[in-house]
């Protein structure tokens, strides 16, 4: 549940942002220049396991965006509770009654015990949910990140020593029972405690609260690359020729921190994945019925000695998910960063 | 040099960079006086040698000039406009004119940018539309300093260090500056490299009428490059003066102990001087010495260098325009006597 920590190095050479998978192969002429991105994007090409897990990264957020359309086709929602029209679906102890947690040509992934929902669907949809507040939150830590990391930078003297002690203090927080007992101050913020608490308002606290948390590091890793980049000579050109202090940040130092950005995005959006997932199953981010990877592994640990199927499906996606994305971001960063290999 | 309206005018310029220290609370104490006090004046289309061992203030001198550092004190008059304090809005339009070409290649180009970019940027910076558009000026400027207009769209990792310097110096005749500062422009390249980089500063000086300041550690560069010539010891000018006068009569001690240490490509089995070897370090700036800054390792200083720090003026003997800043300038016949590397004299 906590941030990537950032790494150290110094991605200034021959690297470069477009690692957007648009970045078509083919336009690589003869004569034409290559650029530091067409660069490493050969190299990541080059990489098998890369590229795999790019592919695995690809599926499960085809799966998540396309979530209403495979339920659709499927013809199930994983807010019906099946086993209520047709009990017989459950056995006495309300445990799936076919084998294997009533997989099924019906029931792909079987139905859940006790409430006998469609575990196929319910599984679906919690990717989406998690899937979802994970890469809100990645976007909004890494653009608050390089606002603040950047302009501590730049401008240096008091407010770099300011932005640097408050980054200190989030840094040196533990953020994990942070997380588990300000949530419900959040809720209580905006909701009556005696009112129920919308999805949406869960799922936007989450994100604020990740947020809030994650940017320091990002933060603090530009903060120190911009301070390198600040004394540049190109900076001092453009600097000579009258360029602007929003010109030399967005023109000249922006493009060379995009390796550093992406990397540690990348890095961090499998965290927040493991973090929303944490938070659900401690009951303190996304509760029941929403389906949430998170919810769902929460329910499991319920049923697991009798019904470990259930508990199987989030679980291993997860795993994989993860591991995926994290390969794909150690990928990532060896190709925008050659020279950081161990 | 008696120029009646020079283009630069730089009169008591000094720079002292804050030593901050303490605890908890950071305070200055103590000042880098990286240069402090220099005149100079470089005339139109004029080249203006700027000489002197690492860390005597060059960089800052040229730094300081193209406002990059603001200057703690002195004046800096570019065609009679007063420039030393000038913001950013206020020297947009000089910023055109004067321009700088960087000492590292490697650093001096963004490796995010093509070639096209770099150069092109300056021009869109000043609102600059050449006719023909930016794309026809930067192919225009690549073939002016030697460099293949196809190579527009290239990074510069492609590019070797006298490539890049080239592209460096195409991006400075962009704006087409009436005043380069080139702080080392070739002493981060190859020897091969360097003569063509110099040689194709000296045909843009030649043709174009540009004015240089042109800094260096290397006397060989600076003699082949400059008509003038200033020597900088410790954030001082100890010898300013024409070029065949600085090198055929220095006057200041230590303009002759650097000029002796120019290896010399002679097939003769006698050298034909001497070598003055300078003993000691160069003093620290943080805590010059008083006086003569050169008076801890002249094998000349007494008393009154100690006491009194010497104007740099015209001394007994030198041509107009040649001034030295010394007690005891040093007279041509007298040459061959000082060994004195052993006997540093005076000690601070």
């Amino acid at each position: 549940m906590t941030p990537p920590t950032p790494s150290a190095a110094a991605p200034l050479e021959v690297t470069d942002e477009s690692v957007e998978k648009s970045l078509s192969p083919s336009t690589t002429k003869g004569s034409e220049s290559r650029s530091p991105g067409r660069l490493a994007w050969k190299r990541f090409k080059r990489d098998r396991t890369g590229v795999i897990s790019a592919y695995i990264v690809i599926f499960f957020f085809v799966i998540a965006i396309a979530a209403p359309l495979i339920a659709k086709l499927y013809g199930k929602n994983p807010y019906t509770t099946y086993a209520s029209q047709r009990p017989e679906l459950l056995d006495a102890f309300s445990y799936p009654s076919g084998p294997n947690g009533g997989m099924s040509s019906e029931f792909w992934f079987g139905i859940e015990p006790q409430l006998g929902r469609d575990v196929f669907t319910f599984l679906l949809y919690g990717i989406r949910t998690s899937l979802g507040i994970a890469v809100a939150a990645t976007l909004l830590t890494t653009v608050v990140g390089v606002v603040v990391g950047v302009t501590a930078g730049y401008l240096g003297g008091k407010t770099d020593y300011l932005v640097g002690r408050i980054i200190d203090i989030l840094l040196s927080f533990p953020s994990t029972l942070f997380f588990i007992a300000f949530m419900p101050v959040v809720y209580g913020l905006f909701v009556a405690p005696d009112e129920n608490i919308p999805t949406s308002l869960r799922a936007i606290s989450l994100i604020l609260v990740l947020s809030a948390f994650g940017w320091a590091s990002i933060a603090r890793l530009l903060r120190g690359q911009v301070l390198g980049l600040r004394e540049r000579e190109y900076i001092e050109a453009a600097k000579v020729t009258g360029a602007s202090p929003k010109r030399i940040v967005f023109k000249e130092l922006l493009p060379n921190l995009w390796t550093p950005i992406i990397i540690q995005s990348t890095l961090m959006l499998p965290a927040y994945v493991t973090a929303e997932a944490g938070l659900a199953f401690l009951g303190v981010g996304i509760i029941d019925p929403t389906p949430d990877w998170g919810v769902m592994i929460q329910r499991g640990a319920q049923f697991y000695t009798e019904d470990l199927t259930f508990m199987l499906f989030p679980g291993l996606s997860m795993v994989i998910f993860v591991l995926a994305f994290n390969l794909l971001g150690d990928s990532v960063r060896d190709a925008l960063d050659p020279k950081s290999k161990r | 040099m008696s120029n009646t309206n020079p283009l630069l005018d730089v009169t008591g310029l000094t720079k002292h960079f804050p030593v901050m220290g303490g605890f908890p609370f950071k305070r200055k104490i103590g000042a880098v006086q990286a240069v402090d006090g220099l005149d100079f004046q470089v005339a139109e289309g004029e080249s203006l040698g700027l000489v002197g061992e690492s860390g005597c203030g060059k960089s800052t001198t040229g730094r300081l000039i193209t406002r990059l550092l603001e200057p703690t004190g002195g004046s800096i008059k570019y065609r009679g406009q007063d420039i030393t304090h000038a913001g950013r809005k206020q020297l947009a339009p000089v910023r055109s004119e004067i321009q700088m070409i960087f000492q590292d290649p490697y650093a001096s180009l963004n490796p995010r940018q093509t070639v096209g970019k770099i150069i092109s940027g300056p021009m869109e910076i000043n609102g600059i539309n050449p006719p023909g558009g930016h794309e026809k000026r930067v192919r225009e400027l690549l073939e002016t300093v030697g460099l293949n207009p196809e190579h527009y769209n290239r990074f510069p990792h492609e590019f070797s260090g006298g490539q890049r310097q080239r592209i460096g110096v195409a991006r400075a005749l962009a704006l087409e500056p009436k005043l380069i500062v080139a702080d080392e422009p070739v002493s981060a390249l190859d020897v091969s490299i360097q003569a063509q980089v110099v040689n194709l500063l000296q045909e843009l000086q030649r043709d174009l009428g540009i004015a240089f300041v042109f800094i260096a550690h290397d006397l060989a560069i600076v003699r082949h490059f400059s008509e003038r010539v200033a020597v900088m010891y410790l954030g001082k000018i100890v010898e300013i003066a024409d070029r065949e006068d600085l090198y055929d009569n220095p006057r200041h001690p230590y303009t002759r102990a650097l000029l002796s240490a120019v290896p010399e490509a002679t097939a003769d089995e006698v050298p034909s001087r001497e070598r003055i070897l300078l003993t000691g370090d160069v003093p620290s700036p943080l805590n010059p010495p008083s006086g003569c800054r050169f008076r801890t390792r002249c094998w000349k200083a007494t008393e009154k260098c100690a006491t009194e720090a010497p104007p740099l003026v015209q001394v007994e003997g030198n041509r107009e325009g040649h001034l030295t800043a010394c007690h005891y300038p040093e007279v041509k016949e007298t040459v061959p006597a000082p060994r004195l590397s052993k006997d540093p004299g005076v000690t601070a």
